[in-house]
């Protein structure tokens, strides 16, 4: 079994990403710890799948140092991603569940029983055995929200979980985050939906051209953004 | 007239000795297979999911191995067998195994070949999900394998028609002696000079329609894979 250290906070301290000549992120400092969801909003390309992958230790940083729970190893211990456009195993839905749990090092003996619990959390008990590429896209995200959950994740991030969705779809996908958050996992969301910001958000990290222009609580950041960027975004206007 | 009649007969009659001959090149040729398939498809997916200096100089090396002569391959697997050869200790030149030895080292680059690019294609797909999955590389491996695995069906039915088809390296390394290593490729070249054709044409006959459902099954496989998979 693994070890029980926690991966929270989650700390970047001065992280830049440079891609070529281009600056993907410049100068990031954050904390995330323990509480409820926190949401990356920004225009697109201002860097909030970048700071996903980092935070996930997908990616190294170009400069700087993220820690998780004071380490600075990137083992994925109790870490989750969701990606925008997550990829199927060519197996069944409950097979893609099963390889989760095994990789996460859940014994044999105890699989059956939480690939069960794990596509009842998510709604897809009746298409366990659908190949997992003939389901919808909206299907797709909840059988990966289930792989996802099936680490037992501490952290769970998310990008874009409902960009390419109906709204019958992304209130399906909003209703399991919400209940991961209620159980005590910690939520980042990155988003350019300022409905799913209302809806869901704790706090705000808002992001504009790889730089964190303002961080604070949802309310006050929809209600009362303190930057003329942030302000401008609110109102519909292009960031660029 | 009379000739092509014969050999629907020898084949009706369940001959023995056509019989005889078509057993063993199936055991040859399936042993082939299987041992290539043991080689060819990690060798394949570890070139697919590696990146060092030389390995686009392996890549393109292993592709055209697929194009290897069967008489080169047979005259290489003779020299080593041969008596004074390195392997010659073994003494199983001219034996059935030294036909598999052959027809395996022909087939290994036509299962790894299109098992790298299918690998490498799948990892470009896969690579996020399972590096966030914190997969072993071993483990990256299989899973990728598996994942690849109507693909690879194919592959393996590719080997398999050109180990049957093949005369030139069983010719060599297994001799062509009657009843011991002569196999339906071999039979017909012999028969046909020796101007017995009834027989030559019977095994004839019997190895199209072997290559016939082999290529039938490929087609499935990859139809009913689609349809499945997605």
């Amino acid at each position: 079994m693994r070890a029980p250290a926690s991966d929270l906070p989650l700390v970047l301290d001065n992280v830049s990403l440079q891609a070529g000549s281009t600056t993907m992120l410049d100068r990031v400092s954050l904390e995330i710890g323990p509480g409820t969801p926190t949401l990356i909003v920004g225009p697109n390309g201002a860097g909030k799948t970048r700071l996903l992958r980092l935070c996930m230790g997908l990616d190294a940083p170009s400069a700087g140092r993220i820690t998780w729970g004071g380490r600075a190893d990137r083992a994925m211990a109790r870490r989750a991603i969701l990606f925008q456009r997550p990829v199927m195993l060519r197996r069944t839905a409950s097979a893609n569940v099963a390889y989760a749990l095994a990789q996460a090092g859940v014994p044999h003996r105890e699989r059956a029983a939480r690939i069960t619990a794990l596509l009842d959390r998510v709604g897809l008990s009746d298409l366990a055995q659908r190949p997992a590429r003939r389901l919808s896209g909206g299907e797709q995200q909840r059988l990966a929200l289930a792989r996802a959950l099936a680490r037992d994740p501490e952290i769970l991030l998310l990008d874009e979980p409902t960009a390419n969705l109906d709204p019958a779809a992304t209130r399906g996908v909003e209703e399991i985050v919400l209940s991961a958050a209620r159980s005590g996992i910690k939520i980042v969301i990155a988003s350019h939906d300022l409905g799913q910001v209302r809806r869901l958000a704790g706090d705000v990290i808002f992001l504009v051209r790889g730089a964190l222009c303002e961080r604070g609580r949802a309310e006050d950041f929809l209600d009362h953004p303190t930057t003329t960027e942030a302000a401008a975004f609110l109102r519909g206007d292009l960031v660029i | 007239m009379s000739d092509q009649l014969s050999a629907w007969q020898l084949i009706l009659n369940g001959d023995p000795a056509l019989f005889a001959i078509v057993r063993l090149s199936l055991a040859v040729s399936l042993s082939a297979v299987a041992l290539a398939a043991l080689i060819g498809m990690p060798l394949g997916a570890l070139l697919g999911l590696t990146r060092f200096p030389a390995r686009s100089v392996l890549v393109v090396l292993l592709n055209a191995l697929m194009g290897l002569p069967p008489v080169v391959v047979g005259l290489a697997v003779y020299l080593l067998l041969s008596r004074s050869g390195p392997l010659g200790s073994f003494g199983i030149l001219f034996t059935p195994a030294a036909m598999v030895v052959a027809q395996t080292i022909l087939i290994v680059p036509i299962i790894a070949a299109p098992t790298r690019q299918t690998v490498e294609d799948l990892w470009a797909e896969y690579r996020d999900e399972l590096t966030a999955m914190d997969v072993s590389p071993v483990g990256r491996m299989t899973t990728l394998l598996w994942d690849a695995r109507f693909s690879l069906v194919t592959a393996l039915l590719a080997g398999f028609g050109r180990a049957a088809a093949e005369v030139g390296a069983v010719m060599i390394v297994g001799g062509n002696i009657d009843g011991f290593t002569r196999t339906m490729t071999t039979a017909i070249a012999l028969e046909t000079s020796k101007g017995d054709l009834p027989l030559a044409m019977g095994l004839g006959l019997v190895l199209v329609a072997i290559v016939l459902a082999i290529n039938a099954a490929a087609w499935g496989t990859r139809v009913w894979s689609e349809r499945q998979a997605g």
